[in-house]
């Protein structure tokens, strides 16, 4: 009998970041700009996408929505009724969405193509841990942190908010009854994420969305002039 | 959250490349687990008992080596390595940094492993 040590040097999550990779390709080659939602449960992502999807369809824009929840689709049907396609993806347990589940559901999707598509949305499940190490394969990656959850919540945690591209207040509409201190969230996630944009806004009033949209249409022309 | 299936993923990684190993048995498994990589290294450890038995690595002993944050620093032109997740900022210039260089690793390094009956007998015909 010997004993040897076998060098294998192997990403654990390979399987997935290949199949992001090859997801990221695909978005690109059909022009579809694609975002990765992603905050605690009950932030609101919901109520925040909804909001975009309507503003950008009344803009002209195709776009669509992927969401992910543990079980049911009440989410999808929130959506839904921006008028934009929307598909579920129940994990069952699962608390993540991973580039196998976005790739399945991409597919036989109801007269929706990629390349018909300007935007797609994935809202991740509500998790603030384990969406960190799964890529779809989308451009940007969105944290999304309301007024109610402390202005902490992004040295909590960093793993999540290091690894997002823009980061979204949500709730501001009652931010003042909440006593939101505006100025220590704003410097958590500066600290954590220096030089990250931000948005401040409201999906009741409408607070803050045309610097959000103006941002989503700006961020897709840049990549567009890249592909 | 996510560990039973990471080291679900790690076992079925391990068990592929032992093909070419026939009968060897894995003693120790050794990863390499960025701070940043969202992944509690107690649970890893607690789920791997379980997700081994009945396969080959039954019995092996789990490793893992914690790899730290480095950020290139712009204007100290340099990479430097971050004491914690609490600020992304040099620690020797104060400078926010946001160029990760390291610390989400998530990969096997290594298995330490002893030779099966199976591959001596298959070493020896080579010989
Ligand atoms: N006041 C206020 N409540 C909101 C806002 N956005 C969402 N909510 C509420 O917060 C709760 C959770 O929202 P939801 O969109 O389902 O969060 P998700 O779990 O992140 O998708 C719901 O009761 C929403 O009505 C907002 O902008 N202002
Ligand atoms: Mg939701
Ligand atoms: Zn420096």
């Amino acid at each position: 009998m010997t004993t040897r040590i076998v060098e294998l040097r192997r990403g654990i999550l390979k399987k997935n970041d290949e199949l992001a990779a090859s997801l990221r390709r695909r978005y690109t080659s059909a022009g579809v700009f694609v975002l990765n939602l992603v905050s605690s449960p009950g932030t609101g992502k919901t109520a925040f996408l909804e909001r975009t999807l309507r503003e950008l369809l009344g803009q002209g824009a195709r776009a669509a929505a992927l969401v992910g929840d543990l079980e049911t689709d009440n989410d999808a049907r929130r959506l839904a009724a921006s008028g934009a396609p929307v598909r579920q993806i129940n994990t069952h347990g699962i608390c993540h969405l991973d580039a196998e589940m976005i790739a399945k559901h991409i597919e036989g999707w109801d007269g929706v193509t990629l390349s018909g598509l300007d935007y797609l949305f994935i809202e991740n499940v509500g998790n603030l841990v384990c969406p960190s190490s799964y890529d779809l394969g989308e451009a940007v990656r969105v944290a999304l942190l309301s007024v109610t959850e402390g202005e902490d919540k992004p040295l909590k945690y960093p793993t999540l908010f290091n690894s997002a591209d823009a980061a979204v207040i949500t709730k501001m509409d009652i931010a003042e009854a909440c006593g939101f201190d505006r100025e220590q969230a704003l410097k958590s996630l500066n600290e954590i994420r220096p030089g990250i944009r931000i948005f401040e806004t409201s999906a009741k009033t409408g607070a803050g969305m045309s610097e959000w949209l103006a941002f989503l249409v700006e961020a897709r022309e840049k990549r567009e002039s890249l592909a | 959250m996510h560990e039973l299936s990471i080291v679900t993923s790690v076992v079925e990684s391990v068990t592929e490349s032992l093909e070419d190993y026939p009968g060897a048995r894995v003693q120790e498994v050794r990863l390499r687990v960025g701070v940043l990589s969202a992944v509690v290294v107690d649970s890893l450890e607690f789920c791997w008992g379980l997700a081994t038995e009945g396969t080959p690595l039954e019995g092996s002993k789990l490793v893992v080596k914690m790899v730290p944050i480095v950020m290139h620093c712009a204007h100290c032109a340099a990479d430097v390595e971050l004491d914690g997740v609490q600020s992304f900022r040099c620690p020797r210039c104060d400078e926010p940094c946001s160029d990760l260089r390291q610390g989400r690793e998530l990969e096997i390094e290594s298995i330490e492993i002893e030779d099966g009956a199976a591959s001596e007998a298959a070493a020896i015909q080579v010989e």
